[in-house]
């Protein structure tokens, strides 16, 4: 089980809660479970969400593994120049 | 992942020094080829017709008479681009934005296109072409496009972010929101607040090369296209998907670029000189000038920006809050999103909160602009941070020390922090002698922190070594910035060879798989990463054909500064063989020696800059001078050093301008007043000090060698050092970039007045 912390935005559309528990065992499992669970979230995955781990911020590369304790933390994608 | 990307500490003999560029003497001598100079044999000059009206609905287009002159080989609408977007909302905009397709939303939006025999033919065509308008209502300021009352620019968007859907189509497209903790109770506990409102205006990148590109469609339904792009791959996938067409029938070349600083991150024309080219069967060159760059390419948004802090008595902050309105050009977009997140990320706060709204004005589509939304965030709560230090009666260095973010503060976008570098270059600046030499009268000295985050993604890169033992590196980042050179170190680095003998080109998208493109300062931290992936697949088999040569298990053979080594007392008599002799050797043992790797960077590390700015301001006219200027930026691990210090260099160059000169200015009819460089006005040599640089390291543990990108966050902190350094000088705070002599000398005088 992993502590999974919202971004403002998205946690309105996770029935306003700014943290969910999430069993995931890496990036793939939480964007599929997020989804499952809450539905709003699904567009917002699609078009592409980022993930910190511990302070570091991955894409969703679907393997990447969710340490037990980590901070889990999702962030919109961003445009860079 | 094919290998450990963690820090690993090593000692460097390639990565770390300053060979000569190899791109330099062909771009001084003017043989390096850029977007405009490719050419091919009955080519044909493509130019766009563009709507003269802010905001219009189109009636109706005849192209008879145009396709009647001679010479005009092609003319295209919107007609020959249908939608194959498939519901991809924002591919959706950027097919729009290439030709309208209902309405025109700016001055400068494309609404037809010629192919001709030479220019002037194309010329003639366009004025041939008849343009029905109906003329709607519109709106240029963002503060005024916010409103309720505001022209409606896209009746199908509702704002997104909101707790409930809105009854009522907005020019607000969405809201977003980041913080942590109880602001409302941090402001409680303040003992000093202070709260005010900035405006910065839009400007554009001002690359030197305009938007450049040759289309050259087959009969056989496959597509060349020679382009001058940050990201040919994403071009391909764009231009193939509006085009209707396989990305693999669709080969893009980039050419040398001659600045694209996040501009040149999606296509604008080169869909329209591909259909053209389809139209014609024949190549189409599609150049944009000047004028068309301004008005029809994408500057960064103009902002509006809150922004309110406390602190205690002895420099706490103990709240921040910040509500961000950006503009979007006709588009939605998430530009105040960006801005929202990075607003207080130099700062350990218990109570922040920030609140975007992206907003739909009649301009051009706004695009990424070097840490996009970041230098204006950045100036509205620098400026606010420099004038709280003074109201508490703290050196404004020393405010921002005790509250920088440090390794384990929340940040104020969400996560934790890593290993960061915002202390040191506040350490830096504050031991800087910078900071204590003398001013003289008139003059102002600033100071201001940015943040950037950036990034890594999809990368893919191949070493081949010749049979000479030379090296050929093939990425597909586009070099924006001097990347072949510390590619090149860094191939130099692992395989343990001279840096001269290593050549890295940029290969087409043909040639190599897919790479994101060059942003979000990721060209040299994702594709070293790539290569130091790439020449450790190829040590493989070096080392495989030294065991093969020498006849002994590969498992005793190690690399060691560019040679294979024979390990164990049984080997002792064998002597070193190089990298050239295994090369040389390459045909009898095994064929082509070359290293592979496809891989997404990860862990890129944020980074932190601080600048000191000094000013002189005229008060009689306002007008000011650039008297010094130093950066201090972390750089994780610099590759080759001269290159960090010309991104430093650069991103205060841009800085001073945005800061001081340059702005679109928009008539009362919609239409832009100033699409020249003789209007709009960059800075030259002769604006500029010389800009001082100091690299610090702090490493990125996510990257081998140490790496952070370097390429952004040099131009967050220039707005507000400026704007802290022209309120020193001038003794008013500025709130409204650009400080151009008449808004500084409006400010003087309103404060002489209101000091009466």
């Amino acid at each position: 089980m992993v502590e999974v912390t919202l971004w403002g935005s998205l946690g309105a559309l996770a029935g306003g809660n700014s943290k969910v528990e999430i069993e995931a065992k890496d990036i793939r499992e939480l964007f599929r479970k997020l989804a499952e669970q809450y539905p709003g979230l699904e567009p917002w995955i699609d078009k592409g969400i980022a993930v910190a781990i511990d302070g570091t911020i991955y894409r969703d590369t679907w393997s990447k593994e969710l340490p037990q304790g980590a901070e889990i933390f999702l962030l919109p994608r961003l445009a860079g120049g | 992942m094919n290998f450990d990307p963690r820090f690993s500490g090593r000692k460097f003999t390639s990565v770390g020094t300053r060979p000569i560029r190899p791109d330099g003497v062909d771009k001084v001598t003017g043989r390096a080829r850029y977007g405009a100079d490719f050419n091919m044999a009955g080519q044909l000059v493509g130019r766009i017709l563009r709507s003269p009206h802010a905001h219009a609905r189109i009636i109706k287009i005849d192209t008879s008479k145009a396709e009647k002159l001679a010479g005009v080989k092609a003319v295209i609408t919107a007609a020959d681009l249908p939608d194959l977007t498939n519901g991809d909302a924002a591919m959706y905009d950027v097919l729009d934005n290439c030709m309208a397709r209902t309405k025109a939303l700016y001055d400068g939006h494309a609404v037809a296109a010629v192919a001709a025999i030479d220019a002037r033919t194309a010329r003639q065509a366009l004025k041939l072409i008849e343009v029905e308008y109906e003329l709607l209502p519109h709106v240029t300021d963002v503060d005024e496009a916010a409103k309720h009352k505001a022209p409606l620019i896209n009746d199908a968007i509702f704002t997104e972010g909101l707790e409930e859907k809105p009854v009522k189509p907005s020019n607000v497209t969405k809201r977003s929101q980041f913080g942590h903790g109880d602001v409302h109770q941090g402001f409680g506990q303040a003992d000093f607040i202070v709260e005010r409102s900035f405006k910065t205006e839009q400007t554009h990148q001002g690359y030197i090369e305009p938007h450049a590109c040759v289309a050259n469609f087959s009969s056989d339904g496959t597509a060349d296209l020679w382009v001058c792009t940050q990201g040919h791959f994403v071009y391909r996938q764009h231009c193939a998907q509006l085009l209707g067409m396989e990305a693999s029938k669709l080969r893009v070349t980039s050419s040398e670029i001659g600045g694209g600083f996040g501009g040149k991150t999606h296509v604008w024309a080169e869909p329209v000189a591909l259909a053209l080219s389809r139209k014609a069967g024949r190549p189409v060159k599609l150049v944009m000038t000047r004028d068309e760059v301004f008005r029809a390419s994408g500057p960064t948004s103009a902002t509006s920006i809150d922004v309110k802090i406390g602190a205690r008595k002895d420099g706490t902050i103990t709240a921040a809050e910040a509500t961000l309105r950006y503009s979007c050009g006709p588009y939605a977009g998430s530009w105040a999103e960006i801005g929202a997140m990075t607003a207080f990320a130099c700062y350990k706060l218990d109570n922040v909160k920030t609140v975007g709204y992206e907003v739909l004005v009649n301009r051009p589509k706004t695009a990424a602009y070097r840490a996009p939304s970041a230098p204006m965030a950045a100036f509205a709560v620098e400026s606010a941070v420099d004038e709280l230090a003074k109201m508490i009666g703290m050196d404004p260095v020393d405010f921002r020390i005790k509250n920088a973010a440090q390794e384990g503060t929340r940040s104020s976008y969400g996560p934790v922090y890593g290993p960061i570098g915002i202390g040191p270059t506040l350490e830096a600046v504050k031991s800087h002698p910078h900071m204590k030499a003398p001013l003289g009268e008139n003059q102002g000295r600033g100071m201001a922190c940015g943040f950037w985050f950036n990034f890594g993604g999809q990368t893919c890169t191949d070493l081949n070594i010749g049979m000479d033992g030379s090296v050929s590196l093939a990425v597909g980042t586009v070099d924006v910035g001097g990347s072949r050179a510390s590619l090149s170190l860094v191939a130099a680095e692992e395989l343990g060879i001279a840096y001269e003998h290593v050549k890295a080109v940029v290969a087409d998208t043909s040639s190599l798989g897919y790479n994101d493109m060059t942003d979000g300062s990721r060209g040299t931290f994702s594709s070293s990463m790539a290569t130091i992936s790439a020449a450790r697949n190829a040590i493989k088999i070096l080392r495989e054909r030294a065991a093969q040569m020498w006849d002994i298990a590969v498992d005793d053979v190690v690399w060691e500064m560019g040679h294979a080594v024979a390990k164990g007392e049984k080997h002792g008599n064998l002597g070193k063989l190089s990298l050239k002799e295994i090369a040389v050797e390459s045909g009898k043992t095994g064929g082509p020696i070359a290293g592979h790797s496809e891989l997404v960077a990860d862990g890129a590390g944020v980074s932190f800059a601080t600048h000191i700015c000094d000013i002189e301001v005229d008060p009689e006219t306002g007008a000011t001078r650039v008297i010094r200027y130093t950066v201090v930026q972390d750089a994780g691990k610099a590759v080759h050093p001269t290159y960090v210090e010309g991104q430093y260099q650069g991103g205060a160059a841009q800085g001073i301008g945005w800061a001081l000169n340059e702005e679109y200015i928009y008539g009362k009819d919609g239409r832009l007043q100033n699409p020249g460089f003789l209007d709009y006005r960059i800075p030259v040599c002769s604006d500029l000090p010389m800009i001082d640089t100091q690299i610090l390291e702090i490493p990125n543990p996510n990257h081998p060698y140490g790496v952070r990108g370097v390429g952004e966050t040099s131009i967050v902190p220039p707005l507000a050092a400026i704007a802290n350094a022209v309120s020193n000088a001038a003794g008013v705070r500025m709130t409204h970039i650009p400080m151009s002599p008449p808004r500084i000398l409006a400010a003087i005088e309103a404060e002489r007045e209101w000091s009466k």
